[in-house]
């Protein structure tokens, strides 16, 4: 069980819809791997507000500003295709 | 309130259209002159979707989920625009990667953050190719308003429908 309480950050355009797919899906896969996170929704234009507290960005957007941590697409939370890589990705990166 | 009105006006068959903003623009007034959105609804979610594309690839039909702002909207709803001819949207997340999207769902969102369940139910038809594959061939607009309202739980609809 990892204890280092990580940030996430999960964006989308507008904050309403792909967002709220994403959050809930990652809040079910922290639990699953009983990992402890933070986890916050915002619009993409928001994040970088929460830049300094965030350990990790997980959006549907596209992400043209460069940030010191990881920034993974979670298309996959909505399609289904390509999402145990996703999962992966994510997990490798908030249990580093 | 957390309804998300939906029914047969909101259904277009075979939409004509030659590009995703013709197709977008289309949809928009027919919410608008349902009296679910904006006037501004229209431009707003053309604007969006140059920005923050909404096409999905799905091993089926390419879909695309249009959306934009909540002060644009009135009361939430959803239509859903099966393409004669379908054309191309951005791919969500990438920066030219484009699909070819054949079903298109358009989500007028009037609260955040409170159609969880019905967003899981619409990304599942997603990940169903026989779902996709019905939606996309059904030529009876009632039959696909049955269809959808039992796929994404949407029950109660307005007037003793």
């Amino acid at each position: 069980m990892i204890n280092g309480r990580k940030t996430v950050l999960v964006a989308c355009g507008a904050g309403i819809a792909t967002s709220t797919v994403v959050c809930d899906a990652l809040e079910s896969m922290c639990k699953d791997n009983k990992l402890q996170c933070k986890i916050i929704q915002c619009k993409i234009t928001e994040v970088p507000s929460y830049a300094d507290q965030a350990d990790l960005l997980v959006t549907t957007t596209i992400v043209k500003t460069e940030y010191p941590f990881p920034v993974i697409n979670a298309r996959a939370f909505l399609t289904g295709i390509g999402l145990d890589k996703l999962k992966g990705e994510i997990l490798e990166a908030i249990m580093k | 309130m957390n309804h998300v009105n939906f029914d047969e006006t909101l259904i277009i068959r075979n939409l004509n259209g030659e590009s995703s903003s013709e197709v977008l623009e289309y949809m928009a007034a027919n919410l608008c002159k349902q009296g679910y959105v904006r006037e501004s609804y229209a431009n707003a979610v053309i604007a969006r979707e140059e920005k923050f594309a909404t096409g999905l690839p799905t091993n089926g039909y390419g879909v695309a989920i249009p959306h934009t702002d909540i002060e644009h909207v009135y009361k939430s709803a959803i239509s859903f625009a099966v393409l004669k001819n379908p054309v191309e949207f951005g791919v969500m997340g990438e920066e030219f990667e484009k699909v070819s999207v054949k079903l298109v769902f358009m989500l007028a969102m009037h609260d955040s953050h409170s159609q969880l369940k019905m967003l899981q139910n619409l990304m599942a038809i997603f990940q169903n190719e026989e779902d996709l594959q019905y939606l996309a061939t059904e030529g009876c607009e009632s039959k696909l308003r049955n269809k959808l309202v039992e796929k994404l739980n949407l029950t109660a609809m307005k007037g003793g429908e």
